[in-house]
C-alpha cells in the first residue's frame, strides 16, 4: 500500500470534516476520493499532503509514518483546483520551482523541464507567464510542476472543477494516458461520478467525513453497499421497498412472477433514450429504456403495464428520503 | 497521446478587444482628454510655474541658490532622512501588513485604526504631539529637539502607514494556495516569502515607498517645531524655501523647488525600476 490513513480525524470548529477514516491508496493506480461537496474528500487530501494536520489518527507514504512531517518533508505533488501558478514565473521556471529548491544542477534542471514541456504538450509556451495561458493549460502546467520533482505520490485536488465540459473530457482522457505513461501512485479528488467512474482504477466513496465504500467502478456500481452510494453513482429509482437503476427495470404488458402492476403516465424520449413514468398503487417508478424496446412492446400513455427488476440488477433496500436529484450533480 | 486531443484543450484564446482604427473609440478619445486636462491644469501648469521662476534667475542664479552652504546641507539632510526613513518603512511596513493581514489577535482592529492616525492628523498637530514625546518635558526622557534624530523622527511618524497600506489588500488578496504549492514543492518558509509572497507584493510595497519617498522630501508641519530648524544641523528643504520666500527672493525659492522635484523624480523611477528588477528575477 502507497499511502495508509489509519483513523483520522479532523475538525474544523464544530465541523467534523473527517470522522475516524481509515483507508489504504494501492501503489502505482490511480484512486478516486468521490463524494459531495463538503463531505471531507478534500480535507483527507490535504492530510496526506501535510497541508492540513489531522486531530488524531496516522499518515503513512510509502511505509514511513508521514503524520507529522511538515509538506515540506513529504515528497508529494500536489495540483490545485485553481492551478496555484506561481504568477510572476513563466511556465518553464514554474516547473522548475521545486528542482530549483532542491539546487539540483542547472543543466539537469534544463533537461528536466524540457522533458515534462513536452510530456505536457506545453514546450511552444516555455516563456510565457501562467496569465497567457488558458485554464486547461494551466493545470497542465501544475501537473508538470508537481511531477517534476518525481513525488512519491500525486494529489489533485479537484484537478479538473474550473475547467469547462469539453476541456474536461479531455483533461480526463489525457490524465488516464499520462497515467499509464508515469505510473505514478494518483489520488484525484472529485464530485463527478462520471469522471470517477471513467478514469479511476479504484474509487473511495466519502460522505460527511466517513469512508462509505471503497472498490473498483464495477464493485461500486453493480454492488453498491447503501442507498448513499447506490444514489451517488448513477441514476436511482424506487420499486417497492428498494432502490433500483432505472435502466435494471424491465416493463411487461401482461402479468408476470413478481411484477408490480401499474399505469404508464408519462413517456419522453431523450435522444437515444426512452422516460417512462409508471403510477403503480403507491408509488411513480421511472424506467428508462430504448426506443426500438418501446415500440416492440407497443406501450403509450395509459397503457396497463407490470415492472420488475431484471435479473442480476443491483438493488438497496430504500432508506431515507426519495432520490435527490441534486445530489448527482452538487 | 495525441496532439489533436490536446489542441480542445486550447491554445490561449486572446481576448483582446478589437482596436478602433484610429487607435482610439470616440469615448475613449474623450476620456483622454479629458484626463489630460485635469493633468495639465493641476499638475503640469504648477510645476511649469516653478520652472519658469526657477529660470527667472538665469542658471547663474539656480547653482548661486541650490550651492549656498545652507541651502545645499538643506537639501543633503533632506534627501538622506528621507531615504533612510524609507527603507525603514519598506522593512517596518511590509512586516505590520504581514500581521494585520495574517495573524488574529485581540486589538487587531484597534491597530488598523491607528495607523491611519498619522494620514489623518494635521501636521502641525502631528509636530505637538511629536514634541510633547519627544521634547524636553516628554515622558520617556528622550529629549531629541534641535538634534537631527528629530527630523528622522517627525519623518517617520507620517510616512509609517503608507507603506502598510499599500501592501495589506495585496497581502490579503494573495493565493494561499501558491504558497502552500511552494510548500509542498519543498520551498522552505523564506524561501516561500523570498520567491513566492515578495515579488507578488513588490510593486505594492514600491508604490507604498515612493509615496513615504515624496511624503518625507517635502514634510515641513511635523517637523519645523521638533526639529528647532538649526542651519547645517536640522534645517530642511522646505524650511529653507519658505526662509527665501520670507525674503523675497521667489528664484531662489523656485530653485530649491526644483532640485527637490528632480531628486523625487529620480528616486521615484529608480524604486520602479528596482521594483521591475525583483519581479522579473523571481
Amino acid at each position: 500500500m502507497s499511502i495508509e490513513v489509519r483513523h483520522v480525524s479532523k475538525r474544523f470548529g464544530d465541523f467534523v470534516a473527517l470522522d475516524d477514516v481509515s483507508v489504504s491508496i494501492p501503489t502505482g493506480q490511480l484512486t478516486a476520493l468521490l463524494g459531495p461537496s463538503g463531505g471531507g474528500k478534500s480535507t483527507l487530501l490535504r492530510v496526506v499532503a501535510g497541508l492540513e494536520q489531522a486531530d488524531s489518527g496516522t499518515v503513512e507514504i510509502e511505509g514511513v509514518d508521514a503524520t507529522h512531517l511538515r509538506p515540506q518533508e513529504r515528497n508529494v505533488g500536489f495540483v490545485f483546483q485553481h492551478y496555484a501558478a506561481f504568477k510572476h514565473l513563466t511556465v518553464a521556471r514554474n516547473i522548475a520551482f521545486g528542482l530549483e529548491v532542491r539546487r539540483r544542477p542547472k543543466a539537469e534542471v534544463r533537461r528536466r523541464v524540457q522533458e515534462l514541456l513536452e510530456l505536457v504538450h506545453l514546450e511552444q509556451f516555455a516563456d510565457r507567464l501562467p496569465s497567457q495561458l488558458s485554464g486547461g493549460q494551466r493545470q497542465r502546467m501544475a501537473l508538470a510542476r508537481a511531477l517534476a520533482v518525481e513525488p512519491r505520490v500525486l494529489l489533485l485536488d479537484e484537478p479538473f472543477g474550473a475547467l469547462d465540459a469539453k476541456v474536461r473530457k479531455e483533461l480526463r482522457d489525457w490524465l488516464r494516458r499520462l497515467h499509464e505513461e508515469v505510473h505514478v501512485t494518483t489520488v484525484f479528488v472529485t464530485h463527478d461520478q462520471e469522471e470517477a467512474l471513467e478514469v479511476a482504477d479504484e474509487i473511495v466513496v466519502i460522505d460527511a467525513g466517513r469512508v462509505r465504500q471503497v472498490g473498483t467502478p464495477d464493485e461500486l456500481y453493480d454492488s453498491p453497499a447503501d442507498d448513499f452510494v447506490m444514489r451517488f453513482l448513477g441514476p436511482v429509482t424506487q420499486l417497492g421497498g428498494d432502490l433500483v437503476r432505472p435502466h435494471d427495470i424491465e416493463l411487461h404488458t401482461s402479468p408476470v412472477e413478481g411484477a408490480t402492476a401499474g399505469t404508464i403516465s408519462r413517456l419522453v424520449r431523450v435522444g437515444f433514450e426512452v422516460r417512462i413514468d409508471v403510477t403503480t398503487a403507491d408509488q411513480v417508478v421511472l424506467v428508462t429504456a430504448t426506443r426500438p424496446q418501446v415500440q416492440a412492446l407497443g406501450v403509450e400513455v395509459g397503457t396497463p403495464v407490470w415492472v420488475r427488476p431484471v435479473a442480476g440488477a443491483a438493488t438497496v433496500p430504500a432508506a431515507g428520503p426519495a432520490p435527490d436529484d441534486d445530489l448527482v450533480t452538487a | 497521446m495525441t496532439a489533436a486531443a490536446l489542441d480542445g484543450a486550447g491554445p490561449a484564446t486572446s481576448a483582446r478587444r478589437p482596436r478602433h482604427p484610429g487607435g482610439l473609440t470616440p469615448a475613449s478619445g474623450l476620456g483622454l482628454g479629458v484626463a489630460l486636462v485635469w493633468f495639465s491644469l493641476l499638475v503640469l501648469l504648477p510645476l511649469a510655474a516653478v520652472a519658469a521662476t526657477t529660470a527667472e534667475g538665469g542658471w547663474g542664479g539656480f547653482w548661486r541658490a541650490v550651492t549656498n552652504e545652507q541651502t545645499a546641507a538643506a537639501i543633503r539632510l533632506t534627501v538622506t532622512q528621507a531615504l533612510l526613513v524609507t527603507a525603514v518603512d519598506v522593512v517596518m511596513g511590509t512586516l505590520v501588513a504581514w500581521v494585520l493581514v495574517r495573524d488574529s489577535f485581540p486589538g487587531k482592529r484597534l491597530l488598523e485604526l491607528l495607523i491611519d492616525i498619522p494620514f489623518a492628523l494635521p501636521t502641525i498637530v502631528a509636530g505637538l504631539v511629536l514634541l510633547s514625546l519627544y521634547g524636553p518635558d516628554g515622558p520617556l526622557g528622550v529629549d531629541v529637539t534641535n538634534r537631527r534624530p528629530a527630523v528622522f523622527l517627525a519623518l517617520l511618524f507620517v510616512t509609517t502607514p503608507f507603506v502598510v497600506r499599500t501592501v495589506q489588500p495585496v497581502l490579503a488578496e494573495l493565493d494561499p494556495e501558491a504558497e502552500e504549492a511552494a510548500a509542498s514543492l519543498g520551498a522552505g518558509r523564506l524561501t516561500i516569502f523570498r520567491r513566492i509572497v515578495l515579488p507578488a507584493i513588490t510593486p505594492a510595497i514600491a508604490a507604498g515607498a515612493a509615496l513615504a519617498f515624496a511624503r518625507g522630501m517635502g514634510e515641513y508641519g511635523s517637523l519645523v517645531l521638533l526639529s528647532g530648524n538649526l542651519p547645517f544641523r536640522t534645517e530642511v528643504a522646505s524650511v529653507r524655501i519658505l526662509a527665501s520666500i520670507e525674503s523675497d527672493d521667489l528664484p531662489a525659492a523656485a530653485s530649491v523647488a526644483t532640485v527637490l522635484l528632480v531628486v523625487s523624480l529620480a528616486v521615484i523611477a529608480a524604486i520602479d525600476l528596482l521594483q521591475r528588477r525583483m519581479v522579473r528575477r523571481g
